[in-house]
């Protein structure tokens, strides 16, 4: 496919490696924030071209991992409740609640629905007018947009049986975060490119200026991630600490002010919490006054409640950076993706998940690569 | 979850700006977009697409980048000298 096909290329994979090869002088630490580029960089064995002295660290960037506890338990309480229909992304079915998963409760009878688009979710309120309709508003920036036209539709076309439970988070505070931690390990960052088409670049120059450190706008692609990679070393060895942006195909530097429009007039900043991260000042997304009549943790009157991460499972120190997936005791052992203990085994996204796929040890038949 | 990609717009429908839509080819599959945010994006444009919306109008002029920044890097002679 034209656009996807051409960033895949292994010869120049090879080319941008070696290059990257000649640039480095130390070591460095680049944490990459998607866990869309995770996936790409475990999938096409991108940290396994790179010299050894650069060492990616996986970030929190997987909105399905980063949401708590809470919310899952949020989510399975309004689904199991009788006559309604719960809409949510694929994704976030399998993510285990304190007691169970959404999609348990589907199978014990609950209308749970899989969802392509969030507006999918208001056109089916509108279809089930005698139901409550609600959709689980997960995402980062990159979602909000599509998120925040769904609110608007429900509320220009008067569809008053919708509502959302909404866990949208934001990336950079989360960014900040990790760096102002002590145990911070991170010398540069790729930057997630499709938040970034819709924020744009700005808003990380004060991160990179405060905390020195290069900042790159990076996509999806294989070549992509190598570009970006090299870019930050490039930077790093100069001694340089600006935003740049690899991925300027999609990449505005102001980003896409339309859709920033749209999750302003919809949304307002809110502290948030986050799995393995804690609560974070303005790292969130609810519900402007006007459209709290979406709001389904207000319509079912659901109230705060204290939840208790499996002691297990160490997604935490996963999304922190801290350790990788493997190097968790249950990793394989007591969590898979058919039982899994933590979100980021699930997730199409986590970074447990794609060790688990692509990076266990292979069968003593299959050859070496 | 903030996967996107980039697909063909076949048609448009709708003045609307919450509900201009399209027509978007992925490679054979096709799919109906929201496309209120790209307004500048027109049948034959790539655009970039998350859950059904449209985020992004992919730049032509800038799609060989990362090909040309190889190029250059291969060019600067200082980096040669380490080289096989």
């Amino acid at each position: 496919m034209k656009y996807l096909d051409e960033y895949r290329d292994e010869a120049k994979a090879r080319e941008y490696a070696r290059q990257i090869a000649r640039v480095t002088t130390r070591p460095w630490a680049i944490m990459e924030v998607c866990g869309g580029q995770t996936h790409a960089i475990v999938k096409f064995g991108i940290d396994e071209l790179l010299p050894k002295s650069i060492t990616l660290i996986h970030g929190p960037g997987c909105p399905v991992c980063v949401t708590p506890l809470e919310f899952i338990d949020k989510a399975i309480e309004i689904a199991s409740r009788p006559g309604t229909i719960f809409c949510s992304f694929g994704d976030m079915l399998r993510v285990p609640g304190s007691a169970t998963d959404l999609l348990s409760v589907k199978a014990g009878g609950g209308d749970v629905r899989m969802v392509y688009s969030p507006s999918d979710a208001v056109k089916i309120a509108a279809q089930n007018p005698a139901r409550e309709v609600v959709f689980f508003a997960v995402g980062f920036e990159t979602t909000a947009p599509a998120t925040a036209l769904a609110a608007q539709q429900a509320a220009e076309q008067g569809v008053k049986n919708f509502s959302m439970l909404v866990a949208h988070v934001l990336v950079p505070p989360a960014m900040e975060t990790l760096l102002a931690s002590p145990q911070c390990r991170v010398q540069g960052f790729l930057a997630a490119g499709h938040v970034c088409a819709v924020m744009g670049c700005a808003e990380y120059e004060p991160m990179a200026a405060k905390y020195r450190v290069p900042i790159v706008v990076t996509g999806f692609e294989p070549l992509d991630i190598l570009q970006g990679v090299l870019m930050c070393v490039r930077q790093l060895e100069e001694g340089r600490a600006e935003v740049e942006n690899q991925y300027a195909r999609v990449v505005r530097r102001d980003g896409n002010e339309h859709a920033r429009e749209l999750i302003r007039r919809v949304f307002e900043v809110a502290p948030r919490k986050w799995r393995g991260l804690g609560e974070i000042p303005g790292s969130g997304l609810r519900l402007r006054s006007q459209y709290e009549a979406l709001d389904a943790e207000k319509r079912f009157g659901l109230a705060d409640r204290d939840t208790a991460e499996s002691a297990e499972c160490l997604s935490g120190l996963v999304l922190q950076g801290r350790i990788k997936p493997a190097e968790c005791p249950a990793f394989g052992q007591g969590c898979a993706p058919e039982h899994p203990l933590g979100a980021p085994m699930v997730s199409s996204e986590g970074a447990c998940a794609a060790y688990y796929r692509y990076r266990r040890p292979a069968p003593a038949a299959e050859p070496a690569r | 979850m903030c996967l996107a990609i980039p697909g063909k717009i076949t048609s448009v429908t709708g003045d609307d700006p919450l509900s201009r839509t399209g027509k978007v080819d992925f490679g054979g599959i096709q799919k109906d977009v929201n496309l209120s945010c790209v307004p500048e994006a027109k049948v034959g444009d790539y655009v970039i697409v998350h859950v059904g919306f449209a985020l992004s109008r992919v730049e032509e002029s800038e799609a060989n980048e990362v090909f040309a920044y190889l190029r250059q890097m291969g060019e600067l002679p200082e980096l040669n000298e380490g080289g096989p």
